[in-house]
């Protein structure tokens, strides 16, 4: 998720803390708010909805990350690497992937394929993917027989919800990046109030208020899932573009990909019918690099 | 040294490599699949669809709820289709009773005629009209002697108020439930027979699903689903029944001792089974539940039961169905819990639990691969289909299967994903119309692999059905030492499946009358040794998915000549020992005084 950039190697996560006047919070670096917040969620998921599955599943997955990022930073780059950003994947890697049959090899290949991406799937020297959402995409996209996301909802509980959306909103808040979040948030509630207005005009929806579909469609956002998805993987400054307006453009871009996934039941082919299983990850996986790209392109010359 | 370029070139093989792994592993489960015609001489047995040969023509029909929920009815009403074997009258050929839902439709008894056909007795005996307005819609049956008079007496559990029935012989029921002190309005899906307090009189555990305050034909409310899709508890409320014997009537009374034993449980409960787990000698219950984690009440000597701590809390999934097994051959029961897995959406996986009760652990779960993930798994049986010797399982799977090209699933996973309780109320779920959730999906047969691991055999043995299976029984439905399936599909037809198995497989039966424990031994657990191999059973008042297997035990021996002993655990205590008893035959066994 996002904050595998906000580890050394990920200046603008470690420049973005700046006090605001009027009220101070500790001087704790941001990428150290990250690493605490899926801390949280992984603890507190596991003490009361057994989120992980078992113990080994997140020995894999997060022994995995470490070993790769290890690996690959010294051979690859001739350093040692600060490793916050591999126990961030390794957790998210775990929490997010729901196997089949008690199957392992997901937990350490989908972390092998989150950190190995940062170093293969790059330009200009910065990876383009979210490195779990990329390995999470593929996982979903290659093994679909052997692969799901986050079946758990932590007994679809609110409190729970309201303690990730609080501490969350901090932890972007600190690292300055509660505009992406924010942004995406108003542009899913929009985009799910459109969606509630076409299905109104189906025979099936016959009888539904438009409040009632509006219901159905914003339910999603309040899950767990999006949680992650709104305090790590969007915020990702690794994977962000350079400016505050592009990055709302692009976190639009991506609320509107995902507005397209979820019609697409009413498409007369089910041929991407796959991408159903996670809208909002797929949508990330799309936009994401193709704007990185871009931004990447425009600001310097290829070297 | 190496250089940098080629150490990334590398990188990217690998990477490359490891994306190849990724799509190969995804198809190692297809290899546990095996195809082709089937064929008795591959893996011991055939199964053939006999339904028609033998007369069977019955097709359940769902029953049709208050309009205010008809967007999610088919979710809602996607229950009823019930089997039950047993000998009803008491010729000793195992008769079938099913149930449809649909008000006005009729259940049938269908009675076993020996000569391979059965002919459908029940508005004879009375069984027949037994869904109406106003009384409600057959879930489901559980076949016991509970007034030791040596016939097999009913329950039907319902929507609505169950109905008990006694058996005057000759195919006469009279319907007992007001006197007996059972009419009560619940929710139902699941009942099962068991003697908790060892009186020699069975009693009954009957199980709610949806609340009892609600009629669901006229609901005052919307808000009548599930309040967590992983840890509800606002189903209805459980009860057990004590069986007090025959009153001054001369019917069986029965009070509800459900507080004094603390056995309730509002999770929404879906499938019973009653067994001595932990080997005290007394018959303690297990609980699958939907929307939450299965549950094991620990009988406390007859007194009261205990919410067991046993590794079953945290692992929260869908409990469809619940099947008291031995699969490792080791002589302690375990269990087998269907659970729901849809690629791509979400695996919770069936739960093989290997029973370590007697070593102070729990229940652990063993399942993996073609076990583990099967569909949308309803009703599930233990039970060695092809007489090796290993209990292999039959699991039944599917939940509508409507429009092929639309699916629900997707629609589902908007409010399964929400938070606060937004699916509690129906009116937030998209309409289903004709949409298949998980539907057409095909029923596995799972081989044991001697305790190591399963293969799916279905295609290959003949079981091809694609319905929406809810029920399955096991039973010996024509005397000829094998196991023949029966398969009761929601809203389609009933299949029979006679099972053909190579004559050089040994097997024995034991059929077990109680004299100090209640008639038919429910509880009683019969471990047999032979060869290398140790193996346990019990009889059961009910088992899986709203069904129940012919009360007499079946062990296939394999290649083996001799039994060396089987030991009978009897409900009141007592423990016989049956030497080098012989195979091939069906063994009545009377418990000594």
């Amino acid at each position: 998720m996002s904050s595998e950039a906000r580890g050394p190697d990920a200046p603008s996560a470690a420049a973005a803390v700046v006090p605001r006047p009027g009220f101070r919070m500790p001087a704790i670096p941001a990428r150290y708010l990250s690493s605490g917040f899926i801390t949280l969620i992984l603890v507190v998921g596991q003490y009361f909805f057994d989120i992980i599955g078992g113990y080994e599943r997140l020995l894999l997955a997060l022994g995995t990350a470490i070993l790769v990022e290890l690996v690959l930073s010294r051979l690859l780059r001739g350093s040692w690497p600060v490793l916050l950003s591999a126990y961030i994947s390794g957790n998210s890697v775990a929490i997010l992937t729901k196997p089949a049959g008690g199957l392992l090899w997901p937990f350490w290949l989908g972390s092998f394929l989150a950190i190995s991406s940062k170093y293969v799937l790059t330009y200009r020297n910065r990876h383009l993917w979210n490195p779990t959402n990329f390995s999470i995409c593929a996982l979903l996209l290659i093994a679909p027989n052997s692969m799901s996301v986050l079946s758990h909802q932590w007994g679809n509980d609110k409190s729970i919800v309201y303690i990730l959306l609080a501490v969350g909103t901090i932890v972007v808040w600190r690292a300055r990046l509660l505009h992406i979040t924010a942004s995406y948030v108003l542009a899913f509630v929009a985009l799910a109030g459109l969606r509630a207005a076409i299905f109104g005009a189906l025979p099936e929806y016959a009888g539904y208020s438009w409040l009632t579909r509006f219901t159905t469609e914003i339910a999603p956002l309040t899950g767990a899932m999006y949680m992650l998805l709104i305090f790590f993987m969007l915020t990702d400054p690794r994977t962000v573009v350079g400016t505050v307006r592009g990055r709302i453009l692009v976190t639009v871009l991506i609320a509107l990909v995902e507005f397209g996934i979820r019609l697409l039941p009413l498409a007369p082919w089910r041929g991407l019918d796959l991408l159903l299983t996670a809208p909002p990850l797929f949508a990330l996986f799309a936009v994401g690099p193709i704007a990185l790209w871009r931004d990447l392109r425009a600001q310097a010359p290829a070297r | 040294m190496v250089s940098r370029p080629l150490l990334l070139t590398g990188t990217r093989l690998v990477f490359v490599g490891a994306l190849g792994f990724a799509w190969w592993a995804d198809g190692t489960t297809s290899r546990s699949i095996a195809t082709g015609t089937a064929d008795i001489t591959r893996y011991g047995f055939v199964l053939r669809d006999v339904s028609a040969e033998a007369g069977i023509d019955f097709h359940h029909e769902p029953t049709r709820l208050d309009p205010i929920i008809a967007n999610v009815e088919p979710h809602v009403a996607a229950m009823g289709a019930a089997i039950s074997i047993c000998d009803v009258d008491g010729d000793g050929w195992q008769d079938l009773y099913a149930t449809t839902s649909a008000f006005g439709r009729r259940n049938a008894l269908y009675r076993n005629l020996r000569n391979g056909r059965f002919e459908d007795v029940a508005e004879r005996a009375g069984l027949a009209d037994l869904n109406r307005e106003g009384e409600g819609a057959s879930m489901g049956s559980v076949w016991a002697d509970l007034d030791n008079d040596g016939d097999q007496d009913l329950y039907i559990y319902k929507w609505g108020y169950a109905q008990l029935f006694r058996n005057d012989g000759a195919l006469h029921f009279t319907d007992i439930t007001e006197a007996a002190g059972l009419h009560r309005w619940m929710n139902s899906n699941s009942a099962v027979w068991l003697d908790y307090d060892r009186d020699g009189l069975l009693d009954l555990y009957v199980a709610g699903y949806f609340p009892e305050t609600l009629d669901l034909w006229h609901l005052k409310t919307t808000k009548i689903m599930h309040d967590s899709f992983e840890f509800a508890t606002n189903g209805g409320h459980n009860v057990l029944w004590h069986n007090l014997g025959p009153g001054a009537d001369g019917v069986p009374h029965f009070e509800d001792v459900t507080a004094a034993t603390g056995c309730d449980s509002t999770r929404w409960t879906l499938a019973l089974a009653a067994a001595d787990f932990d080997g005290d000698g007394w018959q303690d219950l297990y609980l699958a539940n939907d929307y939450g984690p299965e549950e094991l009440f620990r009988n406390v000597h007859g007194e009261r039961f205990e919410l067991a701590s046993v590794g079953l809390g945290e692992d929260s999934k869908s409990g469809m169905s619940v099947a008291v097994g031995d699969a490792r051959n080791d002589g302690r029961l375990g269990t087998f819990v269907t659970n729901i897995s849809k690629a791509g959406y979400l695996f919770q996986g069936n739960n093989l639990r290997l029973n370590l009760l007697d070593h102070g652990g729990g229940f652990e779960n063993v399942a993996q691969g073609v076990v583990a993930d099967c569909g949308w798994a309803w009703g599930a049986q233990f039970g060695d289909l092809n007489n090796d010797g290993w209990q292999d399982l039959f699991v039944v799977n599917g939940f509508i299967s409507a429009d092929r090209e639309q699916d629900y699933w997707y629609d589902m996973g908007k409010v399964a994903g929400g938070s606060g309780n937004l699916f509690a109320d129906t009116r937030n779920w998209a309409p289903i119309g004709g949409k298949s959730l998980s539907g057409y999906e095909r029923s596995r047969v799972l081989l044991n692999q001697a305790g190591r691991t399963f293969l799916d055999v279905a295609a290959a043995v003949g079981a091809t059905d694609e319905y929406d299976g809810r029920a399955i029984a096991l039973g010996d439905l024509w005397n000829r030492g094998v196991l023949d399936v029966v398969i009761a599909n929601q809203h389609g037809p009933l299949l029979v499946y006679r099972n053909d198995v190579l004559p050089e497989r040994g097997w024995i039966g034991f059929h077990l009358q109680g004299e100090a424990s209640n008639r038919d031994a429910i509880g009683a657990q019969v471990t047999l040794d032979f060869g290398d191999y140790r193996q346990a059973q019990v009889v059961e008042g009910g088992s899986g998915f709203c069904s129940q297997n012919d009360l007499r035990l079946h062990f296939g021996i394999g290649a083996a000549t001799s039994v060396k002993q089987a030991v009978i655990r009897w409900p009141s205590g007592r423990e016989q020992v049956l030497p080098s008893p012989e195979p091939g035959r069906l063994h009545l066994v009377r418990e000594p005084q």
